[in-house]
């Protein structure tokens, strides 16, 4: 449903954070460019997972998180065969009974959010997923997430852009932020909205932002359907992703709509160093196979590395930058950006038209970064 | 001395000559599908030689194994997707 005429506005980066805010800008009657300095889904939303997952690392990151994977399920009746969604919800698996009785209060936060879990014992996670090595004490099973493929999704979201009359331009490399513009290489755009959606790449068009790379690893394997039948993670993955550590990785596999298996995942800072570092990547896959000893008889038939937009309290950055007028930031979605994706643009265009944002939109404001330097 | 290797092709045996690959012996068997693509067409060998992975089946229980790469053995059981194996 398109509202009436609405300004103009620009999203830099067609990622699937840009493609959500087009989306939800375009519908709500802003006339909308999209600009990308490649093309669309060609940067971090192409090397991730796709997990559409309920994160409870903190309040805020759960509330932002409940509430897309809400959206995602009120957007899946429009999405189309390219975004591959499936509903096999997560098992966050426990290795021991001190895990497993994490498992009973991680169930309680889920339900005080609205997120419906079950608790798996061990042998109903066998029966779940029988390649799971035996010995596992047991899983946290939350129904409501999902996996989608994220470069499919990013182009449904551009198409329904599109179709409330977004356009988008690739190969158009914003090169500055203006007040109420962007200036790229042969054409300067002016708008009232200018969203910096640009992912980890965000810190370079706007300084200040506190947004490093985040380095990750992911291996695929070739097709092996019903080898995995829900989104694995154990239960430590959490304590990995947080812990803002040089190195670390986490038991995280995934069923792919092919039948291949993705499996992650790992965290390095190294800047904008992209190539495979073989330790760490044997590493992740030992941990793989340290709770799925059977992944180790499959072929890998790709390897490869991307980089999260990571900032320092894992929070994402949604909401106004003062200092230059006109300009919205919705980046530093570290891992989540999949799922935050669809809540990250909702918050954003709520609070530009000035409408009561579903949720409590302070927390994400790019402004704690400006009291936090200030303290 | 045994002039020929039983191998199970898809359920049914098969007495195959020695030394052969299991691409030959399923090509002299009139194997038309060794697997599935994604969409759903049927693959047979196009290289014969490891490189372009079309002729992929299953070798006693391990999948995606390369017909043209691997020797018959005896007692090996091969299924293709003529055996609606996805």
């Amino acid at each position: 449903m398109t509202s009436a005429r609405r300004a103009d506005a620009i999203v830099i980066g067609a990622g699937i954070v840009g493609a959500a805010c087009a989306a939800a800008l375009a519908r709500d009657g802003f006339q909308v460019t999209v600009l990308d300095r490649a093309f669309p889904s060609a940067g971090t939303t192409s090397v991730g997972m796709g997990h559409i997952v309920a994160m409870d690392d903190s309040p805020e990151q759960l509330a932002l998180s409940a509430y897309a994977q809400r959206l995602w399920h009120d957007l899946a009746p429009e999405l189309d065969p390219r975004s591959e969604l499936d509903h096999c919800g997560t098992l966050w698996v426990a290795e021991d009974d001190a895990q497993f009785a994490a498992v009973r209060a991680k169930r309680d936060v889920y339900a005080a959010a609205g997120i419906a879990s079950e608790i798996l014992d061990a042998r109903a996670l066998a029966d779940a997923e029988p390649n799971l090595r035996p010995g596992l004490a047991g899983a946290l099973y939350v129904t409501g997430d999902m996996v989608v493929y994220p470069p499919g999704a990013t182009l449904r979201l551009l198409d329904i852009a599109r179709a409330n009359g977004a356009r988008v331009r690739s190969g158009e490399e914003a090169v500055e932020i203006l007040p109420n513009g962007v200036r790229c290489v042969h054409e300067t755009y002016h708008a009232e909205v200018v969203i910096n959606a640009a992912g980890p790449l965000a810190a370079r068009l706007t300084p200040g932002l506190p947004i490093v790379p985040r380095k990750g690893h992911l291996a695929i394997t070739d097709r092996y359907l019903g080898f995995v039948r829900h989104q694995l993670v154990e239960l430590g993955y959490l304590t990995s992703a947080h812990v803002m550590t040089n190195e670390s990785v986490a038991f995280n596999v995934q069923p792919r709509a092919t039948g291949q298996v993705l499996i992650g995942s790992s965290r390095e800072l190294v800047e904008w160093e992209a190539s495979l570092n073989r330790d760490i990547l044997a590493q992740m896959l030992r941990r793989a196979e340290a709770f799925m000893p059977a992944l180790g008889e499959l072929s890998v038939i790709r390897t490869w590395t991307g980089f999260r937009p990571a900032t320092p309290d894992k929070l994402p950055l949604i909401g106004p930058w003062d200092a230059v007028p006109g300009l919205w930031i919705a980046s530093g979605h570290e891992g989540l950006g999949i799922t935050t994706s669809l809540s990250t643009a909702r918050l954003l265009v709520d609070q530009i038209v000035g409408r009561a944002p579903a949720i409590d939109p302070t927390p994400y404001w790019p402004a704690r970064v400006h009291s936090a330097s200030a303290a | 001395m045994s002039e020929t290797v039983a191998i199970t092709i898809d359920a049914a045996e098969h007495h195959v000559a020695p030394g052969i690959s299991v691409a030959s012996a399923l090509l002299n068997a009139s194997v038309a599908s060794f697997r599935r693509s994604r969409g759903g067409d049927a693959r047979a060998p196009l290289c014969g030689m490891g490189v372009c992975q079309e002729c992929r089946v299953t070798i006693d229980g391990a999948a995606h194994q390369r017909a043209c790469m691997v020797t018959v053995a005896e007692g090996m059981r091969i299924v293709t997707a003529t055996s609606a194996e996805p």
